[in-house]
C-alpha cells in the first residue's frame, strides 16, 4: 500500500470483493469510496466520476443488480455482494446489446456519462424487459448527460430492449422515434 | 457537377470511438495512472479581491507525503488565451482577483494528502474593494482598486463602438422604431468530466503533458512560454475529452502546475479538479445586459439597428475581447440590415472568469434580437413566420458589416418548422396558458482568423497508407464527442473509397500529428474535412494512375470526363458515361501496384480560410468561411398558478450544407437544444459576494430526462460551394434560436414578456400579477448604464446586392472527377 501521512491513523483493512465474476483482495483504508477502489486500487477505470457527490449519476455501478452512485458507497459495506461494472457488461467478445446500441445509434457523444448510464440502463431492463418511453424517462433521471439532449439514449434503450425481448410491444405510442433526420 | 452519389457520406454509420466509450475502454484524462505518479491540488483564494500579503506553506511543507509545493514566484510568466489579454498568472503572485483564484499548488502522494496540506497553508489578505456587477465597473473605480491595470479605464477591459452604413438617415426613414432592453444570465458549461491533467518531466527534459483539452496547440504554445522550456521539447496529447462545450478551450492553471510540480519533483504528477473547483475556473456564458434599438418600414423592412452590449467578464480577459465583438457581429448575417451600430464594452468583475460556451458570445444577441423581432411582428400585425421571411439576407451576398454570407437555408428552415408544427394556425390561437413561438440564428463554420496572427495553414491531414490496405489519418483535432473523428475516418474512406473501419486515426498530439487549431469554433468538420479530402485526394490520385496503367485506360479520357475511375467499398471501379465497364481493381493491389511505382504511400492536405473581413478593426471576428442557420418551434405550457413553464415539444431545421452523418448531426442537434432548454430555464450563476451560490450540481439545476421534451430535428442541405461535400457547422448553431423561441412561445400563451434568462416561476407569476393590475406585463431590465461611449468608427457598408468576384469565380467542388 502506498504511504500516506493523513491515512496512517486511519485503519487499513483487508478487504474482499466480487466484481464482474472475478475476486478481488486488496488492503485499502476503510475510508475509501467503492468509487476510488475501482479506479485507483483495481485500475477498473472504466467507472467515471462527475461530482463525487452523489448529484450526477455517472459513478453508477450494480450492486447485486441495483444501481448504486459507487462514490458514496464505503467498500465494507459490499462485502460479499456482487458488483457489476461497464468492464463486466460484455459476455466474452460480445458487447451487451445496450453497448452495441448505445454505440450504433449516437447515445454516446463525449462517452463520459456513458458507463454510468449503461449500467443504469442494464437494471432497469433486467426488472422491466419492456419498459415504455415513460418508464425509461424516469429510471435514468439521476443519470445526467449534457451531450446528447437524452433522446438518442431513450432511442437506444428502447433498441437494445427490442433486440433483448423481440417480442416486445413497441412503447407507448410516442413519436420520438420519428424523426426526419433519422435514417431508416 | 457535385457529386452526390457517396458511398460513405451521408450514411448513419456508428461513431468510430462509439464502441470504445461504452466498454469504458476509452481512456479519458483521470483514468491515466503513472509509475510514481504524485497527485495535485490548487489552493483557490478564499477572497473575490485583496492584495496577497503573505503564504506560509511551512506546516503543509512538513506533512509527510507532501513532495513539492509551488507558489506564483515559482512561474511568474503571464499567460492568456488572446495576445490581447495575457492577464492571468498559473498561480497569483501578489492579487487574487475572485474566489477560487489559484493561489499555491501542492503535490503529494495521494489525493487526500494533497487537500489536507493544501488546508494547512495559511494566506494572509488585504481585502480591496470588490466590484461584482457591471454598473460598478464603468466608472468612478479608484486606480489602487482597479481588477487590472490595462483596459481604457475603471474596470472596462474592452470597448467598442462601430458604425456601418449611415444610422441616422436609417432612423429617420423608419416608420416605427422599437427599443427594448434585455437580460442573458451566466452559467457553466457543466461537462461531466472534470478538467483534469497528467505531467510528466523526463529525465531526457523532455515534458509530456495529457489534458482534457479542445486546444492542444494552444496549450502547447502556453506552456512553452510559461515553463521557458522550449516548445520542441514539449508533447501535449489531448486525451478523450468528456464533454467541453467551450469549457476546455483555455490554458488553465491547473496544466502549468501539474507539469511544473513534475518538473521539480521529477515524477508524474496529475490533477483533477473537484466540480466546485470547475465551477470557480468557469470560462462560461458571459452575463450581457443589452438594449435593442431597431428602426422599421410599415412592411417590416429594417431601417436601422442600435445594438449595446454590457457583458460582464469576470476577473480575467479569457477570450472576451472575442466574445465581446461576437456580441455584435452575427446580427446582420440573417436579416437584411442596411446602417448598423455595435457598441459593446466588456467589464471586469471579481468573479469567475467568463469566456467561450456553445455559440460563444452569440446566443446572448440573438435571443434580444429574436425576441425584439417578435415585438415588431405583434405590433405590426404579421406573423412572426412571414415577417421573417420578409427580412431574410439573400444567399451569396454581403452583409453591411462586411461579413460574406454564402449558402443560406433560413428560408428553408422557416418553412419546416412552420408546417412541422402547424405555427400559422396555431399562433396567437392556443388556449390561455398554452403558448408557440418561433426564432431563428446564425452560426460560424469556424472563424475566419486564428486566435494569434499568422498566415499558417490552419489544419492539416497527414495521411499513410499501409501495404495492408490500412490508411492512417493524423490531425491535431480532438474528438470532445461532436463526433470529429467519424468526420475525419469517413471523409477520408468516402475519397478513397474504402470502409472508415479501415481508417486508423492519431488525433491530438502536438509531436505526432500536424497542426489543427482545436475544438471551438465549430470549425472542425469544415476546416479539418477539407484538409482531409485535400490529403486524400492526392493519394487517390497515385493509386489511379497506377491503376490505369494495369488496366490499360487512356488517360486522356479520363481527363475529358468520358471516362472515371471511382473508388468504393474496397474496389476501384471503371466507368464510361456513368457505366461500370467490369473492369475493377481492388484498392489493396492498387496499393502495391502504387507503392512499387511511387514509393511509400504519403500525403498532406491543408485548409486556410481565405481572407475574409471588412477594413475595420475586430473585423476578424466574425467571417467564416460559411455560416450554418437554424430555424425552431417551441410549444410551451404554463400553469397560471404556480407559474411553472414547461416545454412540450420543440421543432428545429438547421442548414447543415450537407449532412455527413446525419445520426451524429441529430444529436449535436437534440444536445443544442438540450443545453438551451438548461440555460433559458434553470441553470443561473448566482452569487453572494463574489461566493457562488451553487457550485455543485445538486443546487446547480440542469434538465434530467425527464424535462426533455419531444424534438423533431430536420436537416437541411444546402451543399455549400466551399464546405466539404458541401458541410457546413452543426454542433453549436441549433442552441441559438431555442432560447428567444421559448420566449416567444411564454409571450403567446401569456400575453407577458419575459425579457431575461432564466425564465423562472417567480418571474412568470411577477409578469402576470402585473397584468392583473393593468401595468406593462413584462419582467426585465429597466435601466441602462449611462456610459460614455468612444468615438465611433464609421465604416463604409458594401451592399448585399452587389455580389463581389470571389463569388462568382467561386466554383463548386467537382470531386466527381478523377
Amino acid at each position: 500500500m502506498k504511504h500516506s501521512a493523513s491515512q496512517a491513523t486511519l485503519t487499513a483493512e483487508r478487504l474482499h470483493f466480487r466484481i464482474n465474476g472475478e475476486s478481488y483482495e486488496i488492503v485499502a483504508p476503510v475510508n475509501k469510496t467503492l468509487l476510488e477502489i475501482l479506479r485507483e486500487d483495481l485500475r477498473l477505470a472504466g467507472t467515471k466520476h462527475g461530482c463525487e457527490l452523489g448529484e450526477c449519476g455517472t459513478c453508477t455501478v450494480l450492486i447485486d443488480g441495483e444501481p448504486v452512485l459507487s462514490c458514496l458507497v464505503l467498500p465494507i459495506e459490499v462485502q460479499g455482494h456482487e458488483i457489476l461494472t461497464v468492464e463486466g457488461l460484455a459476455e466474452g467478445d460480445r458487447p451487451h446489446e445496450l453497448q452495441i446500441a448505445f454505440a450504433e445509434l449516437g447515445a454516446a457523444q463525449c462517452g463520459y456519462c456513458t458507463p454510468g448510464m449503461l449500467m443504469s440502463s442494464k437494471a432497469l431492463l433486467d426488472s422491466n424487459s419492456q419498459p415504455n418511453t415513460e418508464e425509461i424517462k424516469e429510471y435514468l433521471a439521476g443519470n445526467l448527460c449534457r451531450c446528447t439532449g437524452y433522446l438518442q439514449i431513450l432511442e437506444a434503450v428502447d433498441a437494445a430492449a427490442k433486440k433483448l425481448h423481440p417480442n416486445r410491444q413497441s412503447g407507448n405510442g410516442v413519436d420520438i422515434w420519428k424523426s426526419s433526420a433519422r435514417e431508416t | 457537377m457535385n457529386r452526390t452519389n457517396y458511398s460513405v457520406v451521408g450514411r448513419s454509420l456508428p461513431r468510430v470511438d462509439g464502441i470504445r466509450k461504452a466498454t469504458g475502454q476509452a481512456i479519458y484524462a483521470d483514468d491515466l495512472t503513472l509509475p510514481r505518479m504524485l497527485y495535485g491540488k490548487l489552493l483557490g483564494s478564499r477572497r473575490p479581491h485583496a492584495r496577497i500579503i503573505s503564504i506560509d506553506t511551512s506546516k503543509a511543507k512538513a506533512m509527510p507525503g507532501v513532495e513539492a509545493i509551488i507558489t506564483g514566484r515559482d512561474l511568474p510568466v503571464k499567460y492568456g488565451i488572446l495576445p490581447v489579454s495575457e492577464d492571468e498568472y498559473p498561480l497569483e503572485i501578489d492579487r487574487v482577483r475572485f474566489v477560487g483564484d489559484p493561489i499555491v499548488a501542492v503535490a503529494a502522494v495521494d489525493e487526500m494528502t494533497a487537500e489536507e496540506a493544501v488546508r494547512l497553508i495559511e494566506v494572509e489578505y488585504e481585502d480591496l474593494p470588490t466590484s461584482f456587477e457591471i454598473e460598478e465597473g464603468l466608472a468612478g473605480v479608484e486606480e489602487t482598486s482597479r481588477i487590472h491595470d490595462y483596459g481604457p479605464h475603471d474596470n472596462v477591459h474592452k470597448q467598442i463602438n462601430l458604425e456601418f452604413g449611415d444610422l441616422d438617415s436609417g432612423f429617420e426613414a423608419a416608420d416605427q422604431v422599437f427599443d427594448n432592453m434585455y437580460f442573458y444570465s451566466g452559467n457553466n458549461h457543466l461537462a461531466l468530466e472534470q478538467h483534469s491533467a497528467v505531467a510528466q518531466y523526463g529525465a531526457d527534459s523532455r515534458l509530456t503533458l495529457w489534458s482534457s483539452t479542445q486546444t492542444p496547440h494552444y496549450v502547447h504554445k502556453a506552456l512553452a512560454s510559461v515553463l521557458k522550456i522550449p516548445a520542441s521539447r514539449i508533447r501535449v496529447i489531448a486525451t478523450p475529452v468528456g464533454g467541453g462545450f467551450g469549457g476546455k478551450s483555455d490554458p488553465f492553471p491547473h496544466e502549468f502546475c501539474a507539469a511544473k510540480l513534475s518538473m521539480v519533483t521529477g515524477r508524474p504528477v496529475k490533477i483533477t479538479l473537484t466540480r466546485e473547483e470547475v465551477f470557480y475556473a468557469h470560462r462560461g456564458r458571459h452575463p450581457v445586459l443589452m438594449n435593442v434599438k431597431l428602426g422599421v418600414k410599415n412592411d417590416g423592412s429594417i431601417t436601422a439597428l442600435d445594438f449595446q452590449s454590457f457583458v460582464d467578464g469576470g476577473a480575467y480577459g479569457s477570450y472576451g475581447v472575442a466574445s465581446t465583438y461576437y456580441t455584435g457581429a452575427l446580427q446582420t448575417v440573417t436579416y437584411k440590415i442596411p446602417a448598423y451600430r455595435f457598441r459593446g464594452v466588456r467589464i471586469f468583475t471579481n468573479k469567475p472568469p467568463c469566456g467561450p460556451k456553445r455559440g460563444h458570445g452569440t446566443p446572448q444577441p440573438r435571443y434580444a434580437l429574436e425576441i425584439h423581432l417578435d415585438r415588431v411582428a405583434d405590433a405590426l400585425g404579421i406573423d412572426p413566420a412571414t415577417y421573417r421571411k420578409s427580412i431574410l439576407v439573400d444567399e451569396y451576398s454581403m452583409t453591411v458589416n462586411h461579413m460574406r454570407v454564402t449558402s443560406c437555408g433560413l428560408d428553408e428552415c422557416i418553412d419546416k418548422v412552420s408546417e412541422g408544427s402547424n405555427f400559422n394556425s396555431l399562433h396567437g390561437a392556443l388556449p390561455p396558458g398554452k403558448g408557440i413561438g418561433l426564432a431563428v440564428g446564425s452560426y460560424l463554420s469556424g472563424a475566419g482568423l486564428p486566435i494569434y496572427w499568422n498566415k499558417l495553414p490552419h489544419t492539416s491531414v497527414d495521411l499513410k497508407i499501409d501495404r495492408g490496405g490500412g490508411v492512417t489519418a493524423k490531425c491535431m483535432q480532438i474528438d470532445i464527442g461532436q463526433g470529429s473523428d467519424s468526420v475525419l475516418a469517413m471523409t477520408v474512406a468516402e475519397i478513397l473509397g474504402i470502409d472508415p473501419a479501415d481508417v486508423n486515426l492519431v488525433c491530438a498530439d502536438t509531436d505526432t500529428t500536424p497542426i489543427d487549431l482545436g475544438a471551438y469554433s465549430s470549425r472542425v468538420t469544415f476546416m479539418m474535412g477539407n484538409a482531409a479530402i485535400e490529403a486524400a485526394e492526392k493519394l487517390r490520385k497515385k493509386l489511379f494512375a497506377a491503376v490505369v496503367e494495369e488496366l490499360q485506360i487512356s488517360e486522356g479520357a479520363l481527363l475529358n470526363g468520358t471516362e472515371r475511375l471511382h473508388g468504393a467499398n474496397g474496389q476501384i471501379v471503371h466507368e464510361v458515361n456513368g457505366v461500370p465497364t467490369g473492369k475493377s481493381f481492388s484498392f489493396l493491389r492498387a496499393v502495391e501496384l502504387a507503392e512499387a511505382k511511387f514509393g511509400q504511400l504519403s500525403s498532406t492536405g491543408s485548409f486556410t480560410p481565405q481572407k475574409l473581413g471588412g477594413p475595420y478593426k475586430g473585423s476578424g471576428v466574425g467571417p467564416t468561411p460559411a455560416y450554418s442557420y437554424s430555424a425552431a418551434v417551441a410549444i410551451v405550457s404554463v400553469d397560471l398558478e404556480t407559474g411553472i413553464v414547461t416545454p412540450e415539444k420543440v421543432w428545429i431545421a438547421h442548414d447543415i450544407g450537407r449532412a455527413i452523418n446525419p445520426t451524429l448531426a441529430r444529436g449535436q442537434i437534440e444536445g443544442s437544444v438540450y443545453m438551451a432548454l438548461g440555460e433559458i430555464f434553470m441553470e443561473e450563476q448566482a452569487f453572494r459576494k463574489g461566493q457562488l451560490q451553487f457550485p455543485s450540481m445538486l443546487d446547480y439545476k440542469t434538465p434530467t430526462f425527464l424535462e426533455m421534451p419531444l424534438v423533431e430535428s430536420y436537416l437541411i442541405e444546402t451543399n455549400d460551394a466551399e464546405g466539404p461535400f458541401g458541410a457546413k457547422e452543426v454542433g453549436q448553431g441549433p442552441l441559438l434560436p431555442i432560447p428567444p423561441a421559448i420566449a416567444n412561445a411564454v409571450y403567446d400563451a401569456i400575453g407577458a414578456r419575459i425579457d431575461e434568462l432564466p425564465i423562472t416561476p417567480e418571474k412568470v407569476l411577477a409578469a402576470l400579477a402585473l397584468q392583473e393590475k393593468g401595468e406593462l406585463p413584462r419582467v426585465g431590465p429597466n435601466t441602462l448604464p449611462d456610459y460614455q461611449w468612444p468615438v465611433p468608427i464609421k465604416i463604409d457598408p458594401v451592399w448585399y446586392d452587389q455580389p463581389p468576384e470571389q463569388w462568382v469565380e467561386t466554383q463548386r467542388r467537382d470531386d466527381s472527377k478523377c
